[in-house]
Order: structure tokens, then C-alpha cells, then sequence
């Protein structure tokens, strides 16, 4: 016994003492130049200017009057301008490809999940084929999202941040391109390992070993350019965003080498890595890359920088810390060392200090500009996101306490949850930094500002029905299944009708989505009336070489 | 101001430091510990390895995806009733010594199977079952596996095992022949029981192993 009280005193005594180590250097301001990293993001004299290039030319005047009614755009110096041209420029094949794919793997993740929601509810449909059987279409659902959609998707705007945030040209683009086909290769042979029954049996690690080894080379090479542009570095300060960036694009591959290596893992111990993997998956490698996202398109859209920097610098670090043990609240009850379950336990709980780290910072600055959201699309999204987030991590805390544990472990509650982070925010930040950054890529606007609203709307709404029929449903099986005078076949029949619910709030989501690719394929065909208006940064091919370049002065003339 | 600037300003070497030292923290605490607790444990001596018949079942247990509605992990009765369902007592590490992959499961979609060969010993039963799940449990939303068996018309043929399906779901001039899948799944399930006594909980076997073997000799 004293071995458990050890190590649980030892971890307890080490994240208490590292909390107040940050606490006391905040206080006594020894961050620092907190200030000059925060509007590391801006040009000189661009705080003040909002920015959306998904937004409408009418969108983006509001949206201007909105923030900062007396400013005035023109006074950005030229060779910004065209620094950041380039920047955007240089990332443009490789994000294009990226974002192309994550939109195919998200629609047909989309049908496998409703195909899979409906099977729940109608257990004789589409029994006749192996590959449908509901054991099978769920992994393919989660495995599209995660390593199709989610990855690919964060992995996008990842290598669209990097130049912007270091305010030079991307440096290797040709690796994280290569990266990626390898990775979308890995998942189309997963995809089909899963649907021929040839999974590994874990859940977050279906695909086969062999297959992994594309994820881990591909998700070592898309960071690459990361690292090589760093050298380049054009800035003092590195933004919060590249933290998360740089931190997310190290961690994966190490998660995912560590949880495939085959031959290592068994029984109970196999258990608690899958649950390490499980959560770190989320922790480190989806949360960093919406976050960073998020600490980016903010303030950029509103032209104001992040609230505070100490925070985010606080936020960070405990994020990585605390986010990183929490996986074994999913054996709570399970036959593992209850030392390990405990630990995990207390850190999930020790998570509310990160989650309000990032609330406290994004939230308050919104806070006073919430007429924005009715003028920015990508805010729209972005800000919905974070506050999912929010959501999404303080309902994580609670249902790793034991006595909510109880009731909602092993019932459809979980999967409410899960779908709360990956979707309501991630997905969602996915969605709106999409729609800031396709204009700049394709150099060409959203055709069907309707068609972005339709789109919002639709996955609100059908996120709401899905949410909170499945929350519900799942909480009364919970509950049903602790009753000992309460037949199990109860606990099944009385979530049927929330199971419907889902599967109607699924194709709503689903429809949204089929939107969004119809759009998103019209940009690519540069298809639909070409909008007139300034939410190019500079439009025209015109494009400089270089800084000393006279093409320069035309950039300069081009500014609204 | 500006040597704090460089104490506390976040770089490259920082980011890629830090970010690795909590990670190895992580790990070590969440796969290397259970990892170095769990790796000599002896196997209870009431489990019996599976059979090479039930491991191919254990293959179709994965590859149908059954974790995804199943656990395989009943709880202590202090915490939900299981035991009183017919689950089974509450499991330690070393009742899974032959179980890799885990199948702990996440999901109760539908009941726990750790003792379900003890629970359900009816082989007919669970190839039944299997091809109709609705012929026996009224209610049940598990997918039936019509493509884990064969219908065949007129009369089997010798070395078939034939579904013994409920009347009212058996059509006339028709058998149901189970495939190889399906037998050595239900060899699987029929062999999933843990009703022996249970070896001491680990986190109190352990150390106390440990410490025995250090005052030893």
C-alpha cells in the first residue's frame, strides 16, 4: 500500500508545486513581454483592422464598424502587405490539398456515422454484407474522423499558419505534401483493413501495424516544414499558436509509434496504454491544432490582440501537463491499479485549470465585440467552437469523478460527449478557419454566402438534437443499469427513442456537410458568380518576388 | 526586464524540451509502470489458455467489431450490480493473462460477456442467437450475422452443424448451416468464464511480491 500512497503523493505534491510555480512567476510579471508576443500577429499599425476574407464586402464593412469604426486600412506598410502575400501564397498547394481531402474523408465519415446510428436502432438493416455490419461501420465512422477529417483538416491549417505566424515563406512544402499523401494513403488501407475485419481490436487503434507506420512517417514529415521555416524565422516572438502547433506536430507520431509497436502491449497493461493513447490523441495532437487555431483567427478577425499572454503561457504548459494523465478515467471500475485510476482522476479534475486558461483568454476577447459574429462567418464558427470547448472539457472533469463515472461509463452518454469535443469544438474551429482560408488559397471568394449560413445552421441545429437526445438517453440507461430491479433489456429499450433522435439530428449534420462540400468543390472549380468586393488582400495575380520588387507598388494600390 | 524576458520567453529548444519531458512523465506513469507491474504475473491457475479454436473466434469477435457494444470487465458490486445480473465478480489484472488484444470493452449496448460461456452454456443457443438475435431476446438491437452462416434448401449435409432456430423463425425446406466463423466464435464465448476464485487485487500483490523478493536472498 505505501507504493500507491507514494506515487500518489509524489504526482499530487508535483502538479500542486507546479501550479504555484507558475502562479507566483505570473505574479511577478515574469513573463515578460507578454505585449510584444501577443501582437505578434499583426503588422505594424494593422491592430484595429478586422479580417475575414470568408465575409461579404457589406459582411466586412459592419464588421468594421463594428470593432474600430474610425479606422483607417491604408496605413499598413507595403512590404507587409507583401510579406504576407507571399506567406499565404507559399502554403497554398499543399494547404489546398490538404483541406481537399479532409472535406472527402468528412463526408464519408458523415454517411458511415449515420449508417451506423440508424443500425443502432434498426439491427435488421443492411445485415446481409460483412463490411456493414455495425461492428465494423462505426470503427470506419470514428477512424474517417479522426485520421481523416480531424487530422487532416488540423494538419491544413497547421501548415496555412506556420508562414503567417513566422512571417516568412514555408520552407519545405514538398515533405508535409508527401507527408500527407502518405498519411491519406494509410487511411484508405485502414478504412479497408477495418472493413475486411482486419482491425487490431482498440479502440483509437484499429489500424494494423503496418498500415500505422504510414501515420507515423507522414505525421512526422508534415512537421517538417514546421521546423525548417522556424530557422527562417522573420519574428522575435514565437505566438501561442506555434507552441501548440510545434508541441501537437511532435507528440502524435511519439503516441502513435508507441501505442502500434506491436508485440510490446498485453492484457490490462494493453488496456491502460489504449486509454494514454485514447485520451492523448485528444489532448495532444486534436486540441493543440484547434487551439492554435482559435489563438490565431480571434484576434485576427477582430483586429485585437488575445487578452492576456501570461495566460496563455500558463494554459499551455498545464494543458500538456494535466492532459496528459488523464486516461485512465475510462477504466474507472476497471481491473487496474486503482493508484493509476486515481491519478488520472485528479488531473482530469486539475484540467479546469487549463480550460479556463483559454476560456478566461478568448472569451473576454470577444467579450464587447459579440456584434462581430453577425458579420464574420469564420467567427461565427470559431467562437461556437471555443465555447464547446469550454463545454465539452468541464463536463470531461465532472464524468471522471466516480459517482457520475458510474452512471455514465459504458452507456451512450460518453459518445455525447466525445462528440461534444471532437465536433462541437474542434470540428466547428475546423470549420470557420476553412472558410478564412480557402479565399486566400483559391484567390477567389466564396461563391454562395447563403451556402455557408445554411451550413452553420444546419450543423447547429443538428448538433443540438443529436447532443441532447443521446445525453439524455444515455444518462437514463446509466441510471437503469444500476438498478439491480431493472431487467438489462430495459436499459436497451428505453434508449430507442433518443437513438432516433440521434439518427435525425445525424442527417442533419450530415446534410450541413454535404453543403459545405458542394461549396467548398464550387471554390475549387472557381464555379458561381464571382463576388465583387475586398475580401482578397490583394486582387489580381500580381504577386511580388520579392520585397525590392517594383510589382510592390501595385500591391500597395491594390489595398481597399 | 530583459534578462526575464529571456528566462521566461518561450523558444524552440524550450517547446521541443518541455513538450518531451511531460510526454515521457505521462508514459511512464500510464504505460510503463502498469507495464513493469504487470509483466510477471503468473496466469490464475483456474484460467486455461484458450484453445487454437477459440483464438480464430476471439479473431471474429474483433473483426465484427463486439467491444463496440460488449465490455468484458463486470464491476465490483459496491459500485453497480453486475454480479447480481449474472455477470460475474469483479475482475483482476491477472483473469486477463491470455487476452491480448484487451477486449475490456467501453460500451454496454448490450450485457457484459466476461462469464457469458458460464452465464449462457448452450452452443444452439448462441448459434441461434447469432443468426437471429430477435428469435431469443425479444427487444434486442444487436445485429443479427446472416453472412456468419448459410441457408441451404432441402436437407444438410453430413459434418453441417444446423441452427436449431425457434419454430415460429424457421422456414420450412430450409436449413441454417453454421460457417466455420460462427463455431469458432460460439467455441469463444462458451469458453469466456471466470467464475474461479480471484487472485488477490494487484495493487496490494505487487508490492508486496516485490518487497518479498527483495529481502530475499
Amino acid at each position: 500500500m505505501d507504493f500507491t500512497v507514494s506515487v500518489l503523493l509524489a504526482t499530487f505534491i508535483l502538479s500542486v508545486l507546479a501550479l504555484f510555480v507558475f502562479i507566483a512567476s505570473m505574479a511577478k510579471g515574469l513573463f515578460g513581454s507578454g505585449g510584444a508576443a501577443a501582437v505578434q500577429i499583426f503588422d505594424a499599425d494593422e491592430l484595429g483592422t478586422v479580417e475575414d476574407p470568408a465575409a461579404t464586402a457589406k459582411q466586412r464593412g459592419s464588421l468594421q464598424q463594428a470593432m474600430d469604426p474610425g479606422h483607417a486600412m491604408q496605413r499598413r506598410s507595403a512590404w507587409e502587405v507583401a510579406t504576407r502575400l507571399r506567406a499565404d501564397q507559399s502554403s497554398s498547394l499543399v494547404v489546398g490539398v490538404c483541406l481537399t481531402m479532409a472535406v472527402v474523408w468528412l463526408v464519408l465519415a458523415s454517411l458511415a456515422g449515420l449508417v451506423s446510428s440508424i443500425k443502432l436502432h434498426a439491427p435488421d438493416w443492411w445485415v446481409g454484407q460483412a463490411w456493414l455490419t455495425f461492428g465494423r461501420i462505426r470503427p470506419v465512422h470514428l477512424n474517417l474522423v479522426g485520421y481523416g477529417w480531424c487530422s487532416m483538416a488540423g494538419i491544413g491549417v497547421a501548415i496555412w499558419l506556420i508562414p503567417r505566424l513566422l512571417k516568412t515563406e514555408l520552407v519545405g512544402a514538398k515533405y508535409a505534401l508527401f507527408g500527407g499523401a502518405l498519411w491519406s494513403l494509410g487511411v484508405v488501407a485502414g478504412t479497408v483493413a477495418i472493413a475486411t475485419g482486419h482491425s487490431d481490436g482498440l479502440e483509437w487503434l484499429e489500424y494494423p501495424w503496418q498500415i500505422d507506420i504510414l501515420l507515423v512517417i507522414g505525421g512526422a514529415m508534415v512537421g517538417f516544414p514546421l521546423w525548417l521555416t522556424l530557422l527562417r524565422r522573420k519574428v522575435e516572438h514565437l505566438y501561442v499558436s506555434v507552441w501548440y502547433i510545434g508541441a501537437g506536430l511532435l507528440w502524435f507520431p511519439i503516441l502513435f509509434l508507441i501505442a502500434n509497436w506491436p508485440g510490446l502491449h498485453f492484457g490490462v497493461q494493453q488496456a491502460t496504454m489504449n486509454w494514454w493513447y485514447g485520451h492523448n490523441v485528444l489532448g495532444l495532437w486534436f486540441t493543440p491544432l484547434a487551439l492554435a487555431a482559435s489563438y490565431y483567427f480571434i484576434p485576427k478577425v477582430l483586429g485585437k490582440p488575445i487578452h492576456s499572454y501570461n495566460l496563455s503561457l500558463l494554459g499551455f504548459w498545464s494543458l500538456a501537463f494535466f492532459y496528459s494523465q488523464v486516461g485512465g478515467h475510462h477504466l474507472i471500475g476497471g481491473p487496474v491499479p486503482s493508484w493509476l485510476i486515481t491519478i488520472s482522476i485528479v488531473q482530469s479534475m486539475m484540467m479546469v485549470v487549463p480550460v479556463i486558461a483559454v476560456a478566461i483568454n478568448q472569451h473576454l476577447t470577444v467579450l464587447g465585440s459579440f456584434r462581430a459574429l453577425l458579420y464574420s462567418p469564420t467567427l461565427r464558427f470559431i467562437v461556437l467552437g471555443g465555447m464547446m470547448y469550454t463545454a465539452a472539457s468541464v463536463q470531461g472533469s465532472l464524468q471522471a469523478l466516480r459517482a457520475v463515472n458510474t452512471v455514465t461509463h459504458f452507456t451512450h452518454y460518453t459518445v455525447a460527449h466525445a462528440h461534444l469535443g471532437l465536433y462541437g469544438f474542434f470540428t466547428m474551429i475546423m470549420f470557420g478557419s476553412i472558410y478564412f482560408i480557402m479565399p486566400r488559397v483559391m484567390k477567389w471568394e466564396w461563391p454562395y454566402p447563403w451556402m455557408i449560413s445554411a451550413h452553420f445552421w444546419l450543423v447547429l441545429v443538428g448538433f443540438g438534437i443529436y447532443f441532447t437526445g443521446l445525453s439524455f438517453g444515455g444518462w437514463y440507461q446509466g441510471l437503469a443499469m444500476l438498478d439491480k430491479d431493472i431487467p438489462f433489456m430495459q436499459s436497451v429499450a428505453l434508449t430507442i427513442p433518443y437513438l432516433q433522435a440521434r439518427t435525425v439530428g445525424g442527417a442533419v449534420m450530415t446534410l450541413g456537410h454535404l453543403v459545405f462540400a458542394a461549396h467548398f468543390l464550387m471554390m475549387g472549380w472557381k464555379f458561381g458568380p464571382r463576388r465583387l468586393g475586398a475580401a482578397l488582400l490583394a486582387p489580381g495575380p500580381a504577386v511580388p518576388a520579392s520585397p525590392a520588387s517594383p510589382a510592390l507598388v501595385t500591391a500597395k494600390a491594390a489595398l481597399p | 526586464m530583459s534578462s526575464a524576458v529571456g528566462k521566461w520567453e518561450m523558444d524552440e529548444l524550450r517547446l521541443i524540451v518541455g513538450s518531451m519531458v511531460i510526454l515521457s512523465g505521462a508514459t511512464a506513469l500510464l504505460v510503463v509502470m502498469p507495464y513493469m507491474l504487470l509483466k510477471d504475473q503468473e496466469p490464475p491457475p483456474g484460467l486455461q489458455p484458450y484453445t487454437a479454436e477459440q483464438l480464430a473466434g476471439r479473431q471474429v469477435y474483433i473483426a465484427n467489431g463486439c467491444i463496440y457494444c460488449h465490455t468484458q470487465q463486470p464491476r465490483d458490486i459496491a459500485q453497480a450490480p453486475d454480479a447480481l445480473r449474472g455477470w460475474g465478480r469483479a475482475p483482476v489484472a491477472a483473469d486477463y493473462a491470455y487476452d491480448t488484444p484487451h477486449l475490456l470493452g467501453t460500451m454496454r449496448t448490450g450485457p457484459d460477456l466476461l462469464n457469458i460461456g458460464a452465464r449462457q452454456p448452450s452452443k444452439d443457443w448462441h448459434l441461434g442467437h447469432l443468426y437471429q438475435p430477435r428469435a431469443y431476446t425479444p427487444g434486442s438491437i444487436m445485429p443479427a450475422y446472416p453472412y456468419l452462416f448459410e441457408v441451404r434448401q432441402g436437407a444438410a449435409l453430413p459434418g453441417d452443424t444446423v441452427v436449431a432456430l425457434p419454430p415460429a423463425f424457421a422456414r420450412p425446406g430450409e436449413v441454417v448451416v453454421a460457417r466455420p466463423e460462427a463455431l469458432a466464435l460460439v467455441a469463444y464465448l462458451l469458453g469466456l468464464d471466470r467464475t474461479y476464485p480471484a487472485l488477490a487485487p494487484l495493487s496490494v500483490a505487487a508490492p508486496a511480491a516485490a518487497a518479498a523478493k527483495k529481502a530475499g536472498p
